[in-house]
Protein backbone atom coordinates (compact mmCIF):
# COMPACT_ATOMS: atom_id res chain seq x y z
CA UNK A 1 0.00 0.00 0.00
CA UNK A 2 1.58 3.29 -1.42
CA UNK A 3 -0.26 6.39 -0.29
CA UNK A 4 1.20 9.68 -2.63
CA UNK A 5 2.71 12.23 -0.61
CA UNK A 6 0.65 14.74 0.76
CA UNK A 7 1.50 18.10 -0.30
CA UNK A 8 -0.92 20.20 1.71
CA UNK A 9 0.82 19.05 4.95
CA UNK A 10 4.35 20.65 5.24
CA UNK A 11 6.96 18.75 7.01
CA UNK A 12 7.82 19.33 10.67
CA UNK A 13 10.35 19.46 12.83
CA UNK A 14 9.04 18.82 15.85
CA UNK A 15 5.52 16.98 16.89
CA UNK A 16 3.57 17.87 20.23
CA UNK A 17 1.38 15.69 21.99
CA UNK A 18 -0.54 15.32 24.53
CA UNK A 19 -0.09 12.08 26.40
CA UNK A 20 -2.33 11.35 29.05
CA UNK A 21 -2.68 8.36 31.55
CA UNK A 22 -5.35 6.52 33.91
CA UNK A 23 -5.20 4.06 36.89
CA UNK A 24 -1.96 2.79 37.98
CA UNK A 25 -0.25 4.09 34.85
CA UNK A 26 -1.01 7.69 35.69
CA UNK A 27 0.16 6.55 39.47
CA UNK A 28 3.65 5.50 38.30
CA UNK A 29 4.55 7.82 35.89
CA UNK A 30 3.31 10.31 38.57
CA UNK A 31 1.34 12.12 35.78
CA UNK A 32 -2.32 13.02 34.86
CA UNK A 33 -1.50 14.46 31.48
CA UNK A 34 1.20 16.29 29.84
CA UNK A 35 2.84 18.04 26.44
CA UNK A 36 5.45 16.13 25.12
CA UNK A 37 7.48 16.99 21.52
CA UNK A 38 8.01 13.37 19.72
CA UNK A 39 11.94 13.12 18.80
CA UNK A 40 12.71 11.91 15.38
CA UNK A 41 12.58 7.95 14.90
CA UNK A 42 9.35 7.83 17.23
CA UNK A 43 6.83 6.75 14.89
CA UNK A 44 4.61 4.11 16.41
CA UNK A 45 2.90 3.83 20.14
CA UNK A 46 5.56 1.09 21.03
CA UNK A 47 8.41 3.55 19.82
CA UNK A 48 7.00 5.55 22.01
CA UNK A 49 6.81 3.69 24.93
CA UNK A 50 9.97 2.43 25.03
CA UNK A 51 11.39 6.22 24.78
CA UNK A 52 9.52 7.00 27.73
CA UNK A 53 10.64 4.20 29.48
CA UNK A 54 13.93 5.69 29.26
CA UNK A 55 12.74 9.01 30.84
CA UNK A 56 13.02 7.80 34.52
CA UNK A 57 11.89 5.33 36.97
CA UNK A 58 8.43 5.94 36.93
CA UNK A 59 7.77 5.51 33.37
CA UNK A 60 9.95 2.49 33.18
CA UNK A 61 7.79 0.89 36.15
CA UNK A 62 4.30 1.99 34.39
CA UNK A 63 5.79 0.45 30.99
CA UNK A 64 7.41 -2.89 32.64
CA UNK A 65 5.42 -5.26 30.69
CA UNK A 66 5.50 -3.12 27.46
CA UNK A 67 2.37 -5.55 25.94
CA UNK A 68 0.21 -4.90 29.25
CA UNK A 69 -0.68 -1.48 28.73
CA UNK A 70 -3.30 -0.62 26.66
CA UNK A 71 -3.11 2.40 24.31
CA UNK A 72 -5.42 5.04 22.56
CA UNK A 73 -5.01 7.55 19.84
CA UNK A 74 -7.48 10.47 20.02
CA UNK A 75 -9.81 8.59 22.52
CA UNK A 76 -9.90 5.31 19.89
CA UNK A 77 -7.91 1.97 20.98
CA UNK A 78 -4.86 1.18 18.88
CA UNK A 79 -2.19 -1.96 19.25
CA UNK A 80 1.48 -1.28 19.83
CA UNK A 81 2.29 -1.29 16.23
CA UNK A 82 -0.15 1.87 15.40
CA UNK A 83 1.37 4.72 13.13
CA UNK A 84 1.40 8.04 15.77
CA UNK A 85 0.40 10.00 12.24
CA UNK A 86 -2.15 12.26 13.02
CA UNK A 87 -1.70 12.11 16.71
CA UNK A 88 -2.99 14.51 18.96
CA UNK A 89 -3.71 12.67 22.16
CA UNK A 90 -2.16 9.56 23.00
CA UNK A 91 -3.38 7.76 26.05
CA UNK A 92 -1.75 4.74 28.18
CA UNK A 93 -3.80 2.64 30.61
CA UNK A 94 -4.07 -0.69 32.15
CA UNK A 95 -6.84 -3.72 30.97
CA UNK A 96 -10.15 -2.26 31.39
CA UNK A 97 -12.30 -2.88 34.79
CA UNK A 98 -15.38 -1.13 33.53
CA UNK A 99 -19.36 -2.13 33.58
CA UNK B 1 -32.52 4.61 15.90
CA UNK B 2 -29.91 6.50 18.08
CA UNK B 3 -28.62 5.03 20.75
CA UNK B 4 -28.47 6.98 24.51
CA UNK B 5 -25.25 6.92 26.22
CA UNK B 6 -24.38 8.38 29.13
CA UNK B 7 -21.55 8.82 31.46
CA UNK B 8 -22.53 10.25 34.78
CA UNK B 9 -21.46 10.97 38.49
CA UNK B 10 -25.16 10.22 39.77
CA UNK B 11 -27.35 7.28 40.07
CA UNK B 12 -30.03 6.52 37.74
CA UNK B 13 -33.74 5.01 37.82
CA UNK B 14 -34.17 1.78 35.70
CA UNK B 15 -37.78 2.70 35.77
CA UNK B 16 -37.61 6.04 34.56
CA UNK B 17 -35.10 4.85 31.90
CA UNK B 18 -37.68 2.20 30.47
CA UNK B 19 -40.77 4.95 30.96
CA UNK B 20 -38.68 7.27 28.68
CA UNK B 21 -37.98 4.14 25.67
CA UNK B 22 -41.40 2.76 25.90
CA UNK B 23 -42.58 6.24 25.54
CA UNK B 24 -45.48 7.00 22.89
CA UNK B 25 -44.61 4.03 21.24
CA UNK B 26 -46.81 0.93 20.79
CA UNK B 27 -44.37 -1.33 18.80
CA UNK B 28 -41.92 -2.68 21.11
CA UNK B 29 -42.82 -6.54 22.20
CA UNK B 30 -39.65 -6.85 24.62
CA UNK B 31 -37.73 -4.74 27.18
CA UNK B 32 -34.21 -6.44 28.56
CA UNK B 33 -32.42 -4.79 30.93
CA UNK B 34 -29.36 -5.21 32.76
CA UNK B 35 -28.06 -3.75 36.16
CA UNK B 36 -24.57 -3.95 37.36
CA UNK B 37 -24.23 -3.21 41.21
CA UNK B 38 -21.44 -2.76 43.08
CA UNK B 39 -20.77 -6.11 45.78
CA UNK B 40 -19.22 -5.52 49.52
CA UNK B 41 -17.06 -9.14 48.93
CA UNK B 42 -18.44 -11.19 51.47
CA UNK B 43 -17.81 -7.60 53.75
CA UNK B 44 -14.62 -6.58 53.14
CA UNK B 45 -15.29 -3.73 50.65
CA UNK B 46 -16.00 -0.59 51.65
CA UNK B 47 -16.43 1.19 47.88
CA UNK B 48 -15.28 1.20 44.37
CA UNK B 49 -13.53 4.00 43.00
CA UNK B 50 -14.21 4.38 39.57
CA UNK B 51 -12.14 6.14 37.18
CA UNK B 52 -12.35 6.66 33.62
CA UNK B 53 -11.57 8.51 30.74
CA UNK B 54 -13.71 11.65 29.99
CA UNK B 55 -14.62 11.58 26.33
CA UNK B 56 -13.21 8.47 24.91
CA UNK B 57 -15.70 6.30 27.51
CA UNK B 58 -18.60 8.30 25.75
CA UNK B 59 -17.33 7.59 22.18
CA UNK B 60 -16.18 3.87 22.89
CA UNK B 61 -19.89 3.44 24.67
CA UNK B 62 -20.98 4.47 21.50
CA UNK B 63 -18.87 2.61 19.38
CA UNK B 64 -20.12 -0.66 20.46
CA UNK B 65 -23.83 0.68 20.49
CA UNK B 66 -23.48 1.50 17.06
CA UNK B 67 -22.15 -2.36 16.19
CA UNK B 68 -24.96 -4.30 18.62
CA UNK B 69 -27.75 -1.51 16.54
CA UNK B 70 -26.23 -2.59 13.21
CA UNK B 71 -26.56 -6.17 14.30
CA UNK B 72 -29.75 -6.59 15.42
CA UNK B 73 -33.35 -5.63 15.09
CA UNK B 74 -33.54 -2.52 18.12
CA UNK B 75 -35.94 -0.20 18.44
CA UNK B 76 -33.87 1.36 21.42
CA UNK B 77 -30.48 1.07 23.38
CA UNK B 78 -29.58 3.17 26.04
CA UNK B 79 -26.25 2.59 28.71
CA UNK B 80 -25.42 4.64 31.59
CA UNK B 81 -22.07 4.16 33.18
CA UNK B 82 -21.38 5.87 36.65
CA UNK B 83 -17.49 7.09 37.75
CA UNK B 84 -16.44 8.01 41.49
CA UNK B 85 -17.04 6.56 44.30
CA UNK B 86 -19.77 3.79 44.41
CA UNK B 87 -21.03 2.09 47.54
CA UNK B 88 -21.73 -2.04 48.08
CA UNK B 89 -25.59 -2.34 46.87
CA UNK B 90 -25.36 1.04 44.88
CA UNK B 91 -25.88 0.89 41.07
CA UNK B 92 -22.93 0.68 38.88
CA UNK B 93 -24.11 0.63 34.90
CA UNK B 94 -27.84 0.25 33.29
CA UNK B 95 -27.92 -1.42 29.71
CA UNK B 96 -31.28 -0.95 28.05
CA UNK B 97 -32.27 -2.97 24.89
CA UNK B 98 -35.88 -2.98 23.01
CA UNK B 99 -37.23 -4.48 20.77
CA UNK B 100 -40.32 -5.83 18.58
CA UNK B 101 -38.92 -9.74 19.71
CA UNK B 102 -37.06 -11.03 22.53
CA UNK B 103 -34.39 -12.42 20.96
CA UNK B 104 -32.50 -9.28 19.77
CA UNK B 105 -33.01 -7.38 22.63
CA UNK B 106 -31.87 -10.33 25.44
CA UNK B 107 -28.68 -10.43 22.75
CA UNK B 108 -28.41 -7.14 22.10
CA UNK B 109 -28.01 -6.17 26.13
CA UNK B 110 -25.89 -9.32 26.76
CA UNK B 111 -23.06 -7.83 23.63
CA UNK B 112 -23.18 -4.61 25.09
CA UNK B 113 -21.82 -5.61 28.56
CA UNK B 114 -19.35 -8.34 27.19
CA UNK B 115 -18.24 -5.09 25.08
CA UNK B 116 -18.59 -2.30 27.58
CA UNK B 117 -16.22 -4.19 30.34
CA UNK B 118 -13.34 -5.06 28.05
CA UNK B 119 -13.13 -1.79 25.55
CA UNK B 120 -15.17 0.80 28.02
CA UNK B 121 -12.37 2.93 29.19
CA UNK B 122 -13.28 2.81 33.23
CA UNK B 123 -10.65 1.40 36.07
CA UNK B 124 -12.17 0.13 39.12
CA UNK B 125 -10.05 0.54 42.99
CA UNK B 126 -11.42 -0.77 46.23
CA UNK B 127 -11.93 1.08 49.00
CA UNK B 128 -11.70 -1.34 52.17
CA UNK B 129 -13.80 -1.79 55.16
CA UNK B 130 -11.01 -1.52 57.46
CA UNK B 131 -10.56 1.88 56.00
CA UNK B 132 -7.26 1.05 53.90
CA UNK B 133 -7.20 2.00 49.99
CA UNK B 134 -6.76 -1.23 48.48
CA UNK B 135 -5.45 -1.98 45.18
CA UNK B 136 -6.46 -1.44 41.25
CA UNK B 137 -9.37 -4.38 40.15
CA UNK B 138 -7.45 -6.48 37.78
CA UNK B 139 -8.79 -7.40 34.65
CA UNK B 140 -10.49 -10.98 34.83
CA UNK B 141 -9.76 -13.08 31.22
CA UNK B 142 -12.97 -14.55 31.56
CA UNK B 143 -14.51 -10.90 30.47
CA UNK B 144 -12.09 -11.04 27.35
CA UNK B 145 -13.65 -14.99 26.78
CA UNK B 146 -17.18 -13.69 26.94
CA UNK B 147 -16.49 -10.82 24.61
CA UNK B 148 -14.51 -12.64 21.50
CA UNK B 149 -17.66 -15.23 21.58
CA UNK B 150 -19.77 -12.24 19.37
CA UNK B 151 -16.47 -12.19 17.16
CA UNK B 152 -16.93 -16.31 16.99
CA UNK B 153 -20.63 -15.63 16.15
CA UNK B 154 -19.30 -13.15 13.76
CA UNK B 155 -17.45 -15.24 11.93
CA UNK B 156 -20.14 -18.45 11.51
CA UNK B 157 -22.65 -16.10 10.69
Amino acid sequence: MTQPLATSAPASDTRTVRLVYFAWVRERVGLADEQVELPAGIDTVLDLVRWLKTRDEGYAAAFENETLVRAAINQTHVKPGASLDGAREIAFFPPMTGG
Amino acid sequence: MTPTIRIQSEDFDLAAEIAALSEGRRDIGAVVSFTGLCRDEGGTLAALELEHYPGMAQAEIARVADEAAARWPLMGLLAIHRYGLVKPGEQIVLVIATSAHRRAAFEAADFMMDYLKTRAPFWKREHLADGTTGGWVEAKREDDDAASRWEETAARA
